[in-house]
């Protein structure tokens, strides 16, 4: 009984933030007893925000339908207006680092939100491969613009160039950002616990957008935009709302990630950063959010552990990967998956008009 | 919205000059008010060919009227017209005195015409309630924030949308299969979940796209009796594709037959039986037959 007893939507939104606090506690305590080598315990901040991406490009890919691919662009829009935003305040005289974690957060999803929202505007006019292939394209041109973005911070306020850091014209001061070095400097404030609040932030965004009047509209433009439009829903609307919440989501998580190292640089945020979360996404399962929180944590972890067999690692992270994908598909398997599934859940009743309906099956 | 008054007020003086070729047969039922349903000349080329051509048609505010052919006479191609996923190439259509000109399936949808599907649109992957929920997305209002951040209104929502939409689903006598997964049920469960989910959206005229397709006998004769419910407890105009000639001739009070794209016959029931333009279409010319 108990859990058992829940409508199948509660039952999974309690399983994914238990998934997620439990982890924490774990973790914590594991620390604290000194089972994580050094090597883990930098990654547990990465993990966070990879969890957090994944979660949000989730959203896009699985609950909303579209192919997003570039994802790591709107991560990185929030990593650099974070550190910038970051390096103004602490110029200010705000000393308190969570103030100045939580402040960079909120405006690097904002930023991140805005961008995505005059991104997706043009983007959510196309469908299938051509939104991928733009999403693709608009993550390159982020990146390429930042690789030109010259921002430094002195008694006068900000100053910006896109020609080189000596125009900037300061004589004192700060250089947020410099070009293609990328942002310098950065006050290493992200922790565990701020990663995990922004994790739970995250699900608890997704979950909540799933599970409302909004939510079921976008799912319903995934399962057939005809039908969906048939009955009065704002197809655009709603296929921009996810991608701009989304956007948002991975701006923040942009900013736990740029504060967890003292340099970040444009090209870190490339393509092959999109596909690796895509790949979280694909491994966990399209619509499954508490999927896409365990295989990002596991593949962010995976090439950690596999550190003492340096030279074979890749090749097995490879293998692992490919076997995740092909195992759940053999007929073994998913006889083992249904078995354990009735055992767990209570039957299914069958439809009342299986019956006499049956027949007319086409 | 009084853009598009005006201009229903200017149609409606226009059709008084211009009588409009009706297969209402209960004109007095909806008297001084503008019917649901007004075509005048809708046409639509795919190309060189007329897929439909000259269609006129108006429905009364409660009307079952019918819409029947051969294949390929174009009728699904008219309720593709109707709700705009196709934008007629000629021709207008008023809905409740309204034109449609220029909007989208979803503003149609929102003016009042919902619709089923001839191959089966459901969001497959939702359950039963939440379909009916979707369609209930126009008729009460929630924020994305409100939501987000579970205020007290997004509860009110949900309740709001769980009771009506098992309202609704007791129509069919569905409300027992609520969580279930919509892509689940069985054939006939999934016609009867496509018409409450059009009810939904509280229409004033639904089209029904060949609904008792697929279905057998007892299924169809309870079909029709919930047809004729609905119209009653909706007071709604309900427009019919069908193949099934019983379904047809007992409960359409208007019947309007479509060969070539082109209307070949308009009126009641007994009237289309006995006419020999229809006939001719279904079983083809008399001479032909002898050669």
């Amino acid at each position: 009984m108990g859990i058992k007893a829940l409508k199948p939507q509660t039952r999974s939104t309690i399983i994914t933030y238990a998934i997620v606090i439990v982890a924490f506690f774990a973790v914590t305590v594991l620390d604290g007893m000194g089972f994580i080598s050094n090597s883990l315990s930098g990654q547990l901040v990465p993990i966070c925000a990879y969890v957090s991406l994944a979660v949000s490009l989730n959203l896009v890919v699985g609950v909303s339908g579209e192919l997003s691919l570039g994802h790591a662009g709107f991560m990185s829009v929030g990593a650099f207006t974070g550190v910038v935003a970051a390096g103004c305040l602490t110029r200010m005289g705000v000393e308190s680092e969570i103030l100045l974690f939580v402040a960079a957060a909120v405006i690097g999803a904002v930023a991140a939100g805005i961008i995505g929202f005059l991104v997706g505007i043009p983007v959510m006019r196309l469908r299938g491969d051509y939104l991928a292939i733009v999403t693709l394209a608009f993550g390159e041109i982020i990146k390429n613009l930042l690789n030109n973005f010259y921002i430094g911070v002195d008694d006068a306020g900000l100053h910006f160039s896109m020609t080189d850091s000596s125009s900037l014209g300061m004589t004192q001061g700060a250089i947020l950002i410099n070009g293609p070095k990328g942002a310098v400097g950065i006050d290493k404030i992200s922790t565990f616990a701020l990663g995990i609040l922004l994790v739970l932030i995250t699900v608890a965004v997704v979950l909540n957008l799933m599970h409302s009047r909004d939510g079921r509209a976008i799912m319903a433009v995934r399962d057939n935009r005809i039908a969906a439009e048939s009955v009065g829903i704002n197809v655009t609307k709603y296929r921009l709302m996810a991608f701009t919440v989304a956007s948002a989501l991975a701006g923040a998580a942009g900013v736990l990630y740029a504060m967890n190292y003292s340099t970040i640089t444009p090209s870190q945020f490339d393509f092959n950063q999109s596909i690796l979360i895509l790949v979280y996404v694909v491994l966990g399962g399209m619509g499954n959010i508490s999927g896409s929180i365990v295989s990002a944590a596991f593949l962010t972890v995976l090439p950690e552990v596999l550190r003492p067999i340096n030279n074979y690692r890749m090749l097995i992270y490879a293998v692992v990967l490919i076997l995740v994908m092909v195992v759940p598909n053999t007929k073994i398997y998913q006889r083992l998956a249904d078995a354990v599934r009735s055992k767990l859940r209570r039957e299914p009743k069958v439809p009342v008009a299986a019956a006499e309906g049956g027949e007319a099956d086409e | 919205m009084s853009k598009f008054t005006d201009f229903a007020k200017q149609r409606r003086e226009g059709t008084k000059m211009v009588p409009v070729p009706s297969v209402s047969i209960m004109p007095e039922r909806d008297l001084g008010r503008a019917p649901a349903l007004e075509c005048l000349h809708l046409g639509i080329d795919f190309g060189g060919l007329k897929a439909v051509d000259d269609f006129n048609i108006t429905v009364g505010r409660t009307e079952i009227c019918g819409l029947i052919g051969p294949n390929g006479a174009g009728k699904t191609t008219v309720f593709n017209l109707l709700t705009k996923v196709y934008q007629p190439t000629r021709g207008t259509i008023m809905v409740d005195g309204r034109d449609t000109a220029g909007l989208d399936p979803a503003r149609v949808n929102r003016l009042g015409v919902a619709r089923t599907f001839q191959n089966i649109r459901l969001f497959n992957t939702l359950t039963v309630e939440e379909n009916v929920a979707v369609g209930l997305h126009n008729q009460h209002h929630c924020g994305m924030a409100t939501s987000i951040l579970r205020l007290p209104h997004h509860w009110k929502s949900e309740k709001y949308y769980h009771e009506r939409a098992l309202e609704l689903l007791d129509i069919f006598d569905m409300a027992g299969l609520a969580d279930h997964e919509a892509g689940s049920l069985p054939y006939g469960a999934q016609r009867r979940l496509e018409i409450v989910r059009a009810l939904a959206t509280n229409p004033k005229l639904l089209l029904l796209d060949e609904p008792a397709a697929g279905m057998n006998p007892s299924e169809t004769a309870e079909l029709m009796e919930n047809i004729v419910k609905i119209r009653d407890q909706f007071q709604i105009a309900i427009m019919l594709i069908e193949h099934d000639m019983n379904l047809v001739m007992n409960i359409c009070e208007g019947i309007c037959v479509l060969n070539f794209g082109k209307i070949i016959a308009k009126g009641t029931p007994e009237e289309i039986q006995q006419n020999d333009a229809v006939i001719e279409a279904y079983l083809g010319k008399q001479k032909e037959v002898e050669a």
